[in-house]
C-alpha cells in the first residue's frame, strides 16, 4: 500500500498580484508557494502513513524550480518525490496536465491498495480539473470534495461535500480523493525532516523517462496537444470611482437614503 | 490519432446538462438553459437539455418554458443518485450518438466533478467556472469594451487558428480573480464549459415553451457494473440555507462587526428586513464561526450579483470582491478610508458601522414613507 499525492507549486494569489500590460501574469512578482488544497491531500496521506506505515510519494508537474517545494514536502514527512519536468510538457491545459502525470503515477506503479490524493483546485488555474482527469486516464474510480475520508480494509468511506449537505459514498482502492481545506489541519515540516528529507529520494521523470507510455503523444501533451487555448487574456475591469459620502452622521445617511431611492435603486 | 470529436462538421446544437437533486431542478440549471437559448440562436441551432434521474420526466418540460427546444430524458434507478461513474457513461455515450457542438454544465460540486471526466473520455476541451459565453464574436467584443481593461477598437480579434465567428469564446476568471482569460476549444467538439452558478441571467418564463417542448427517451445501457462507488447515503443541511444566489438585496457583514458580534449580525439583519433583502457575509465571519457557511460570499463562497450590495465593516480582499463585484450596486460602510472595499463601492460611507448603520435604517424607512 502507498499514498500518491500530486501537488502543484502555485505564485501566491491572496496578495497583490500584478498582471502586465498584454494581460499576462506578472509572475515574478508573485512569491510561490505549495498549492493550499495540497497541503491538505499531504496531511491526509501522511496521517494514513502514521497509522497503516505505508509510503507516501509526492508528484509534481513543472518547472526544475520546484525543488525546494519537494524537499519541503520530504520534511513534512513525504517519503520520496517526482518532478515531472520538461520542456515538451509545458504549455498544457488540464486535459494534457492531467494526461501527463497519470502516465507519470502509471509508470511508478499502482497496486490495488494505493491510493491517490489531490487538490481539488489550483488557486492558479482554479479549474479543479486535474483531479478528476487523471482518474479518467487512470480509469480510476474518484471521490472529489472529500471531507472526511475513514478507511476500512481496502474501502474508503467518504463524506463528499455538497453546496446543500453531503453525500457519504464507498468506493476500493485503488481510486482517487480530492480533498478540500475542510478536511485537516496540515501539519509543519518537523525539525528532524529538514535534515532528513536531503537523504530522500527525489527522482526527475522527463519526457525520455515518460515517451513511451501510451498517454504520452505528440497530439496529447503540452500547447500543441492541449485541446483548449487561450484567445485573450486580460484584467477584470476596474470600476468607475463611487463617492464617498461626506460625514457620517444623520444628514449623510439621509443623503444616500434618498440618492437610492430617487434613482429608484431601492 | 484519430478522435471523433475532431470531426467538428459532424457536431451541432448546444447542449445543457440539467442538474437535479433529489428529483428537483437545480435553479442553476433554468439560468443555464437561458444562456444556453442565446449561444443556440446565435448559431442557428436547437437548444436541447439533457436530464438525467430516476423518474423525472415531470420535471422536464418547464425547461421549455426558459427556452429548451428538446430535453433527452435518461430514468433509471442506478441514476437516482448522482455517481461519476454512472453520469459520465450516460452523458458520453448520448454525445456521442448525437453530437452536441456546445455542452454547459452547472459549476456546481457535482458539474466540477462530472465534466472534467466527460470530456477527458471524449477528448475535448473544458473551460472551467465561465462567467461569460460568446458565440457572436460582436457580442463578445461589445462585453470586453464594459467588461475588460481591452482597448477593444485597436486589438485584432481575428486569427489564422480558427473561425472566430463560429467558436465558443468563454471567459473565465483565473488567478483567485485577478485575471480573465477567454478559452476557445478550436479542434474539438464538443466545446465544454462548467458555468459559475448566479451569474447567467434566468429568461422570463415563457408558458408557451412548456407547451412546445420536444421529450425524448433515448434507449441507453447502464448496469451496476459500470458504477464503481456506492452512494450510502445523501445528507442535506438540516437549517435551511440562504438564498443569496437569488436575492434581490443582500447586506453582508464582515470582520468589522467583532466588537459586538450579535449586536452586528441584527443591525445587518434589521437593514436586510427593510429592504426586502438577505445577509451574507465574509469568509473572515465564517471562519470565525459567527455565522455559517452558507452566507460566504466571495471566491470559495457565493457568486452574488443582486441589485444592490451592502458591505458592513469588509475591508474587500481581492477573494471577498470576485464573489460580489459584479452587483449593480455597490454600498460600503468602514471606518477605515483606505479600505479597498471602497475603490468598487458606487456609494461610500466612513464611519462606525455600529452607529452608522442604526441611522441608515431609519433613514431609509423615512425616504421610502415619503417616496
Ligand atoms: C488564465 C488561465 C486560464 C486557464 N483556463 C483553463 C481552462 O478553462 N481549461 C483548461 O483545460 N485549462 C485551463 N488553463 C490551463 C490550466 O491552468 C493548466 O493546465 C494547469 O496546469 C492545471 O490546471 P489548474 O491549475 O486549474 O489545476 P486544478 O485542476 O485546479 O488542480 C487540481 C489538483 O490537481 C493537481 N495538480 C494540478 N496541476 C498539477 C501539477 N502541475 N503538478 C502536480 N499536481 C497538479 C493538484 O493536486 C491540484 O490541487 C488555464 C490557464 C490559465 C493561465
Ligand atoms: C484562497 C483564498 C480564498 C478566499 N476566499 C474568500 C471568500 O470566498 N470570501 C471572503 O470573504 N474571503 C475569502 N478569502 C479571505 C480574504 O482574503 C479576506 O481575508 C477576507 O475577505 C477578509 O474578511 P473581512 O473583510 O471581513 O475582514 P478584514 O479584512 O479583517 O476587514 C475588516 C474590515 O472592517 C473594518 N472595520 C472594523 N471595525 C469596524 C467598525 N466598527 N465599523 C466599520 N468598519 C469596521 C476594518 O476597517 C476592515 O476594513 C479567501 C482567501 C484565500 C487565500
Amino acid at each position: 500500500m502507498k499514498i500518491m499525492v500530486t501537488v502543484k507549486q502555485v505564485p501566491d494569489t491572496s496578495g497583490r498580484v500584478a498582471v502586465n500590460e498584454d494581460g499576462t501574469l506578472n509572475r515574478a512578482s508573485m512569491q510561490t508557494i505549495i498549492n493550499p488544497d495540497d497541503l491538505n491531500a499531504v496531511e491526509e496521506a501522511l496521517s494514513l502513513k502514521d497509522k497503516y506505515g505505508c509510503k507516501v510519494v509526492a508528484f509534481t508537474m513543472g518547472p526544475m524550480q520546484a525543488e525546494p517545494m519537494l524537499r519541503e514536502l520530504l520534511a513534512m514527512g513525504v517519503d520520496e518525490t517526482v518532478l515531472i519536468s520538461a520542456r515538451e510538457f509545458g504549455g498544457s491545459d488540464t486535459y494534457a496536465t492531467s494526461q501527463i502525470i497519470a502516465a507519470a503515477i502509471d509508470t511508478y506503479g499502482i497496486d490495488d491498495d494505493d491510493i491517490i490524493i489531490a487538490g481539488r483546485q489550483a488557486i492558479d488555474g482554479d479549474t479543479a480539473q486535474v483531479g478528476p482527469q487523471i482518474a479518467e486516464k487512470l480509469h480510476l474510480p474518484q471521490v472529489t470534495y472529500a471531507g472526511e475520508v475513514k478507511k476500512d480494509g481496502n474501502v474508503l468511506t467518504v463524506k463528499r461535500m455538497l453546496e446543500d449537505g453531503y453525500m457519504t459514498v464507498k468506493v476500493s482502492t485503488p481510486c482517487m480523493i480530492t480533498c478540500i481545506k475542510e478536511l485537516n489541519d496540515p501539519r509543519y515540516m518537523s525539525f528532524r525532516g529538514t535534515i532528513e528529507c536531503w537523504e530522500k529520494p527525489l527522482t526527475i521523470m522527463d519526457y525520455n523517462a515518460l515517451k513511451d507510455h501510451e498517454l504520452i503523444d505528440a497530439t496529447t501533451i503540452g500547447l500543441k496537444g492541449s485541446p483548449t487555448n487561450i484567445y485573450k487574456s486580460f484584467a477584470p475591469p476596474v470600476k468607475e470611482p463611487g463617492m464617498i459620502l461626506e460625514g457620517s452622521g444623520k444628514e449623510t445617511t439621509d443623503q444616500l437614503a434618498h440618492i437610492l431611492t430617487g434613482k429608484h435603486i431601492i | 490519432m484519430a478522435y471523433n470529436s475532431a470531426d467538428i462538421a459532424a457536431f451541432k446544437n448546444v447542449w445543457v446538462f440539467c442538474e437535479q437533486r433529489q428529483g428537483k431542478m437545480m435553479p442553476t440549471t433554468f439560468e443555464l438553459i437561458s444562456e444556453g437559448r442565446k449561444l443556440a440562436d446565435e448559431l442557428g441551432v436547437e437548444l436541447c437539455g439533457i436530464l438525467l434521474g430516476d423518474d423525472v420526466d415531470g420535471i422536464a418540460a418547464e425547461l421549455g418554458g426558459y427556452g429548451a427546444d428538446r430535453v433527452y430524458v435518461y430514468n433509471s434507478p442506478l441514476l437516482k443518485n448522482y455517481t461519476t461513474d454512472a453520469y459520465t457513461k450516460v452523458i458520453v455515450d448520448a454525445v456521442e450518438e448525437f453530437k452536441p457542438e456546445i455542452m454547459i454544465y452547472g459549476a456546481s460540486h457535482i458539474g466540477r466533478d462530472l465534466a472534467p471526466r466527460c470530456a477527458a473520455r471524449l477528448h475535448t476541451g473544458l473551460c472551467a467556472d465561465c462567467t461569460h459565453l460568446d458565440v457572436d464574436l460582436n457580442g463578445y467584443v461589445e462585453f470586453l469594451r464594459t467588461g475588460s481593461n481591452v482597448d477593444v477598437d485597436n486589438t485584432n480579434f481575428e486569427t489564422k487558428m480558427f473561425d472566430v465567428n463560429t467558436n465558443l469564446k468563454m471567459t473565465r476568471p483565473a488567478f483567485g480573480g485577478h485575471l480573465m482569460a477567454t478559452i476557445v476549444c478550436p479542434r474539438f467538439r464538443p466545446a465544454m464549459a462548467t458555468v459559475r452558478p448566479g451569474v447567467m441571467k434566468r429568461r422570463p418564463f415563457d408558458e408557451e415553451g412548456v407547451k412546445k417542448v420536444e421529450i425524448v427517451h433515448p434507449d441507453f445501457e447502464l448496469t451496476e457494473a459500470d458504477v464503481q462507488t456506492e452512494v450510502v447515503e445523501v445528507v442535506k443541511a438540516a437549517k435551511k440555507l440562504v438564498d443569496l444566489i437569488g436575492a434581490e438585496y443582500i447586506v453582508s457583514v464582515g470582520r468589522g462587526i467583532a466588537k459586538d458580534v450579535e449586536g452586528g449580525i441584527a443591525l445587518a439583519e434589521e437593514l436586510a428586513d427593510v429592504l426586502g433583502g438577505v445577509v451574507g457575509a465574509s469568509r473572515a465571519v465564517v471562519d470565525a464561526g459567527w455565522m455559517t457557511a452558507d452566507h460566504q460570499v466571495g471566491q470559495t463562497g457565493k457568486t452574488v450579483h443582486p441589485k444592490v450590495y451592502i458591505a458592513l465593516g469588509i475591508s474587500g480582499a481581492i477573494q471577498h470582491k470576485a464573489g460580489m463585484q459584479e452587483s449593480e450596486y455597490i454600498i460600503a460602510v468602514n471606518k477605515d478610508e483606505n479600505a479597498p472595499m471602497f475603490e468598487i463601492a458606487n456609494y461610500g460611507i466612513v464611519g462606525d458601522l455600529f452607529k452608522v448603520v442604526p441611522l441608515l435604517i431609519q433613514s431609509i424607512k423615512d425616504a421610502k414613507a415619503e417616496a
